[in-house]
């Protein structure tokens, strides 16, 4: 036996060329079920939303909801897909507690959405990933694995299961293969998923949460070696985060490389992607074909989508992330670097709500990305949830621009708004922030300040007008910071000339 | 020639978890046969144009609308289970059962 060694990421991809797939599964967020009307949401007690259709008692007939396809339409129009004229739904035969019906009504060989792409960036290119389908399907039930150590299905004994999950409507969406992005793959694979949560967030299909498994992730990677055929691929599951989605292909590309490497094969299997260590490790084995025995479902009828309804779901699609993206970086002025850090901090819906409210897109921008940044972080909260709307900041940048406070009295006026005081105005009115305007009392702090520091007056005398900053900051104090600092330097060189 | 083999039907058993013997095997398999090559002589009539049909009836998009319908109490839901525990389903672990 021959010893593997693990590969540099860099020699691996040095040497292969990686071909990735991405299969991502997205629950829809209809009140009720694909196929019954048991309500859908999140966290409710074990076996509170279920009923005989969706246990699959006998006699039950399903019926679908319209809500859903409808959903599943627009995702495949976001994402330039071909409606099917006409389509079924198909059973997938299998036996494993998580489905009660022993079957999951699923789609086959024909999905409702086919052959569209999605554009991604990634490190300054466009990338377009191609899409093979877009089915609906419905989701399984939920099962704890006891007696043994772990939780894992690995040593359990038995296997308590939960059906509230069983049936809600769940969009499957499948890339062709993505190949030619040499050591982007990984990175490639992040930008289409996180690309993918903005489309279909932007439609309000779905909260697409992955640590809720409202969107979930398998990824395919295979590696061949320059000009010969693609390699057996391997399915990696138990990607629950945008990161996991990167490091999991990376893994896996250094994982096989090493195989290659010493000669060995690479075996065609569903893989486990483990957040801790970020390796993935053998999950079933899928040496056999599996044998679903798909038929078309004869409990539900067909679908033919009415091409006028699909025309008008067409025409009634928002404005993709993407076209919203470059939108509001060119009226915003910004530099793709700055628009990349305003939605890393997710702050692209404040920001334009700011905007919105009449702040001016740079005054905007600095409150959230600066000030309300740093106190979002240091609570360790959303920036969202901090507890300022988007109407107070532009009322905020108001007060500013009107010279009636600095940035130094309006970060006060923030902590005002945060503790529930009200409104930038009535902050500012009630703890009595503003800029001191009165030209007398400043005039008074001026001299006051001359007085106390002779030597330093008479350097500005003499032209030395950067000396002026201690008598600045003097009366900068003597008026607790409410003085505009410009305003008050004028002051002092006009009596000091 | 058969329509289906013995094998296959073994396989069919398998998969559908059922417990056949091997007398049941030989009876089913020639059973199976006969059924299957009555509707390939369907199949030799269709012409082309007749698509393979796959529901009786020829209605489309029967839709019902997103509205919340009460279901089952969990009493109810649970009644018809093997075991149950913690509010669950209790079933045996399924390890390497799966097909």
């Amino acid at each position: 036996m021959t010893t593997v060694t693990s590969p540099s990421y860099a020699d691996a991809v040095a040497k292969y060329e990686a071909v990735i797939g991405l299969e991502t599964h997205v629950e829809l967020g209809t009140r009720t079920k694909m196929f019954c009307g048991c309500t859908t949401e999140f966290g409710a007690d074990p076996n509170t939303q279920v009923c005989p259709v969706c246990l699959g008692l006998p006699g039950a007939l399903p019926v679908a909801n319209e809500a859903a396809i409808e959903a599943t339409i627009r995702i495949g129009l976001a994402l330039n897909c071909r409606i099917a004229e006409w389509c079924r739904f198909a059973r997938k035969n299998y036996f494993y507690p998580d489905m009660p019906k022993n079957f999951q009504t699923s789609q086959y060989d024909e999905p409702l959405c086919e052959d569209g792409w999605l554009d991604v960036d990634v490190d300054g290119e466009t990338v377009r990933i191609e899409i093979e389908r877009v089915h609906l399907e419905e989701d399984t039930g939920k099962s704890m694995h006891v007696g043994g150590a772990t939780g894992r299905i690995q040593g359990a004994t038995e296997s308590l299961v939960d059906y509230n999950r069983a049936g809600i409507p769940l969009v499957e969406i499948v890339t062709k293969p993505v190949n030619g992005t040499g050591a982007l793959a990984p990175e490639v694979a992040r930008a289409y998923v996180t690309e993918l949560r903005e489309v279909i967030r932007s439609l309000g299909v779905s909260d697409v949460r992955m640590e809720q498994g409202s969107l979930r992730c398998d990824v395919n990677t295979s590696l061949n070696l320059p000009g010969q055929e693609w390699g057996t691929r391997t399915e990696t599951k138990n990607v629950n985060s945008l990161r996991s989605v990167e490091r999991a292909v990376r893994s896996e590309i250094i994982r096989q490389s090493g195989l290659l490497d010493a000669g060995e094969r690479i075996v065609q299997e569903t893989r486990h992607f483990h957040e801790d260590t970020g390796q993935t490790t053998p999950g079933r084995s899928k040496e056999t074909a599996t044998d679903y025995r798909y038929f078309p479902e004869p409990d539900l009828t067909p679908m033919s989508p009415d091409p006028e309804w699909v025309s008008r779901l067409r025409e009634a699609l928002p404005e993709l992330p993407r076209d919203r993206r470059r939108r509001l970086q060119e009226a915003w002025g910004l530099s793709s670097l700055d628009m990349a850090a305003v939605l890393n901090a997710g702050a692209v819906d404040l920001i334009e709500a700011t905007v919105a409210a009449g702040a001016k897109p740079e005054g905007a921008r600095k409150w959230w990305m600066g000030e309300l940044s740093r106190r979002a972080n240091e609570a360790e909260m959303e920036l969202g949830a901090l507890g300022i709307s988007p109407a107070q900041v532009a009322e905020l940048q108001g007060l500013v621009d009107a010279g009636t406070l600095n940035d130094k009295l309006a970060r006060q006026v923030i902590d005002g708004v945060l503790a529930g005081e009200g409104d930038p105005k009535a902050v500012a009115d009630a703890r009595g922030l503003a800029i001191v305007s009165d030209t007398g009392a400043l005039t008074a702090a001026v001299d006051a300040a001359i007085a106390a520091n002779p030597d330093v007056a008479d350097k500005v005398r003499s032209g030395v007008h950067a000396a002026a900053g201690v008598l600045i900051g003097a009366v900068m104090k003597e008026t607790r910071g409410q003085a505009d600092a410009k305003t008050v330097r004028e002051l002092i060189l006009s009596r000091l000339s | 020639m058969t329509a289906i083999s013995r094998d296959e039907v073994a396989h069919l058993a398998h998969l559908a978890r059922l417990d056949v013997t091997e007398a049941e095997l030989d009876r089913f398999a020639q059973q199976l046969d006969v059924i299957l090559q009555s509707v390939q002589r369907i199949g030799e009539v269709a012409a082309d144009d007749i698509p393979p049909t796959s529901h009786a009836v020829p209605l489309t998009n029967v839709y019902r609308a997103d509205e919340p319908v009460p279901g089952l109490s969990r009493e109810a839901a649970l009644a018809g289970a093997p075991d149950v525990a913690e509010d669950r389903f209790r079933v045996p672990r399924i390890l390497g059962e799966e097909e």
